[in-house]
């Protein structure tokens, strides 16, 4: 069997919250037609309210779209049950603060879950087996946390935990990551250290990620494809130097930017 | 709590230096690094724990109006188990007082706090809110005011009294818990400031109308009604205590199954949706039987409070927080503290007593107001 080259294949995706909004329909994504493929990075990005987090949300099966459909590696997502999903697609959500002591290990571990057989009444203690451990060692040394394991995640920093969260999604063993704002809140250092990880991850593990950004430069830098998109449309999909240009810019964002190439990468980069 | 101001200077130099340790001492241990809950160390855990329940069992036994040794305790069980009978003739007047009016109370006290402990970790950890606890939310006066409903209309005289009781109890409760549901399902995460609010909301509309249906009993049955609602133990008879602990047992067994899901929700319900859980399910079917319990719990011993509370997070600080063993462990400590506490509401003040809701009370509240003064930050 050979992997099928579009891990995702979008389709005339409609998606709302609510179904009228003053009169009429308030459409958070309206009409998305793409595909992603095996072991590319894709950035989706655009101005605050443009449907980026739910359009995710829609790709992890946490939201049920009106109207479109998406295939997952050649099965329609919405015949999918949720924990078949969650071993073939692992989202990071944006930073949750965990509230109880568990330790970077505990939570690890919880990646495991959805490879864990049984109903859901006999699941009984579930104890981790000697492959669990390793799975998750792995994925702790993927992120550069082993040394963290018995740190409560209360007790973290910002880059920590969200390396945490990475190594939990991992430990899923997925095919495909998907992140959301994987560098907000995270000073410079971390934000490079984060985005040098998924890039590894994609070369090294062949992963696909699909991530959403506000950082344009970011994004310009990391990404194979640039998804824009603007209330609710798509309105560019291509190479980072065909999407961050000037033009698009002003008509998406309105404002004047000035875009020039990176001088060691090549890439557009954004200057305010 | 943001603890970047504890680390050393240079944070970029603490960090590379803790990953060469750890890339030192990698090689040295084959194992996995960091320990995690295995089955050896839930046993290792949790024997102790039973060992210590029969022990206190057996300590508490010896306290009443009237001392009886520990001889004498073993004494007249043997007795007792030789015979193959619990009757006055064979134990005397000291076996009926230890067999028919002391233990049975103690189990029940054992069961009730057992339960309350369970409660409260499971609505901690679906709510995400470490205050979390059936009293606090109202679902303990919910139970309570169905209850009194149901006394007032006439039911707790007949001998059905001992089936449907606890189903008032359990339709008040899952009224709180639908409010408090709808709440956190709006809310997301509910803020623990919601969440107290909604319970202080619950609590006053559901502590008027029990104070209403109280004053219209007659006056005979009202007064033994506001003893049950301060919270009183009772010696049961013993067939009542078995259906009792089969239902509740029953109840704390279904949640125990649970109590992987449990770890993974406190992720948040999207994080535990995205790993395969079925939050919205799993949460109905937890909420119910919380309520069902409770409405059990609450018919029999009236509103204890805080145990729920406190005893989770207890037992949270010391054994951590995987709900594997923490929710049974949770459960038999929260059983050993109920018992002594009731033990000790019996014996202070000898030959009256006082009921035992007034000791955790006591003893809870202030807990209560340190967690949310001081500790604020670990949950706020």
């Amino acid at each position: 069997m050979t992997a099928p080259s579009f891990v995702y294949r979008v389709r005339s995706l409609c998606f709302r919250y609510h179904a009228v909004h003053r009169g009429k329909p308030d459409w958070v994504l309206d009409g998305l037609t793409f595909d992603v493929r095996a072991g590319e990075i894709v950035g989706i990005v655009g101005p605050n309210g443009s449907g980026k987090t739910s359009l995710l949300k829609l790709l992890a099966n946490l939201l049920r779209p009106q109207a479109g459909h998406i295939t997952l590696l050649g099965r329609d997502l919405a015949t999918l049950p949720q924990r078949e999903v969650a071993r073939t697609v692992a989202l990071v959500p944006q930073a949750h603060q965990q509230i109880f002591p568990f330790t970077v290990l505990e939570t690890v571990l919880m990646g495991r879950y959805p490879h864990h057989h049984g109903a859901k009444w006999s699941a009984g203690f579930d104890w981790e087996s000697p492959d669990d451990l390793t799975v998750a060692r792995q994925a702790m040394q993927a992120t550069d946390i082993v040394h963290l394991a018995d740190r409560l995640v209360t007790d973290l920093s910002g880059g920590e935990r969200q390396r945490c969260v990475i190594a939990r999604a991992l430990a899923q063993v997925p095919q495909i990551l998907l992140l959301d704002e994987p560098t907000a809140f995270l000073d410079l250092r971390h934000q490079i250290d984060i985005c040098g990880m998924v890039r590894r991850l994609k070369e090294v593990r062949g992963l696909t990620v699909v991530l959403v950004s506000h950082d344009l430069n970011l994004a310009g830098q990391y990404c194979d494809r640039i998804l824009m998109l603007d209330g609710g449309k798509l309105v560019r999909l291509g190479r980072p130097e065909e999407v961050i240009c000037r033009d698009l810019i002003r008509s998406v964002y309105g404002c004047e930017v000035l875009v020039d190439q990176h001088p060691i990468t090549g890439q557009p980069r954004v200057t305010l | 709590m943001r603890l970047t101001t504890n680390q050393p200077e240079s944070p970029v130099q603490a960090e590379q230096l803790a990953v060469t340790a750890a890339a030192e001492a990698a090689p040295a241990r084959s194992g996995i690094a960091g320990t995690v809950l295995t089955a050896r160390r839930w046993m290792v855990v949790m024997a102790p724990l039973a060992v210590a329940m029969v022990v206190l069992l057996a300590i508490c036994l010896q306290f009443g109006t009237q001392w009886v040794g520990l001889g004498q305790v073993v004494d007249l069980l043997i007795r007792t188990l030789r015979e193959g009978s619990a009757e006055s003739d064979t134990i005397g007047t000291t076996g009926v007082i230890l067999f028919h009016v002391r233990l049975p109370r103690l189990l029940l006290g054992l069961l009730v706090g057992a339960c309350l402990s369970s409660v409260g970790v499971v609505l901690q950890a679906l709510l995400r809110n470490p205050l979390a606890d059936p009293y606090v939310l109202g679902v303990s006066s919910g139970a309570a005011l169905g209850v009194s409903l149901a006394i007032l209309l006439g039911i707790g005289t007949t001998v059905l009294a001992l089936s449907l009781l606890p189903i008032c109890g359990f339709a008040g409760g899952l009224l709180s818990l639908v409010v408090v549901y709808h709440m956190a399902a709006s809310y997301g995460r509910l803020p623990i400031h919601s969440l107290l609010l909604a319970g202080v909301i619950l609590n006053t509309i559901f502590s008027a109308l029990i104070m209403f249906v109280t004053s219209i009993m007659e006056p005979n049955r009202s007064v033994g009604t506001m003893t049950w609602l301060m919270g009183t133990l009772t010696a049961p008879s013993y067939p009542a205590l078995i259906v009792l602990a089969v239902y509740l047992i029953v109840g704390v067994f279904l949640l125990l199954k649970q109590s992987q899901v449990f770890n993974i929700m406190t992720l948040g319900e999207e994080s535990a949706r995205a790993l395969g859980v079925e939050a919205e399910q799993v949460k109905r079917a937890a909420y119910v039987i919380c309520a069902l319990i409770t409405g059990a719990v609450v018919s029999v011993s009236g509103m204890i409070g805080f145990v729920g509370m406190v005893i989770p997070h207890a037992v949270r600080l010391m054994l951590g927080a995987d709900h594997r063993l923490l929710l049974p462990a949770a459960a038999l400590i929260g059983g050993m503290y109920l018992m002594s506490a009731d033990t000790v509401a019996r014996t202070l003040l000898a030959p009256s007593e006082i009921p035992v809701g007034i000791v955790t009370a006591l003893a809870g509240g202030p807990f209560f107001i340190y967690l949310l003064v001081w500790r604020k930050d670990r949950f706020a």
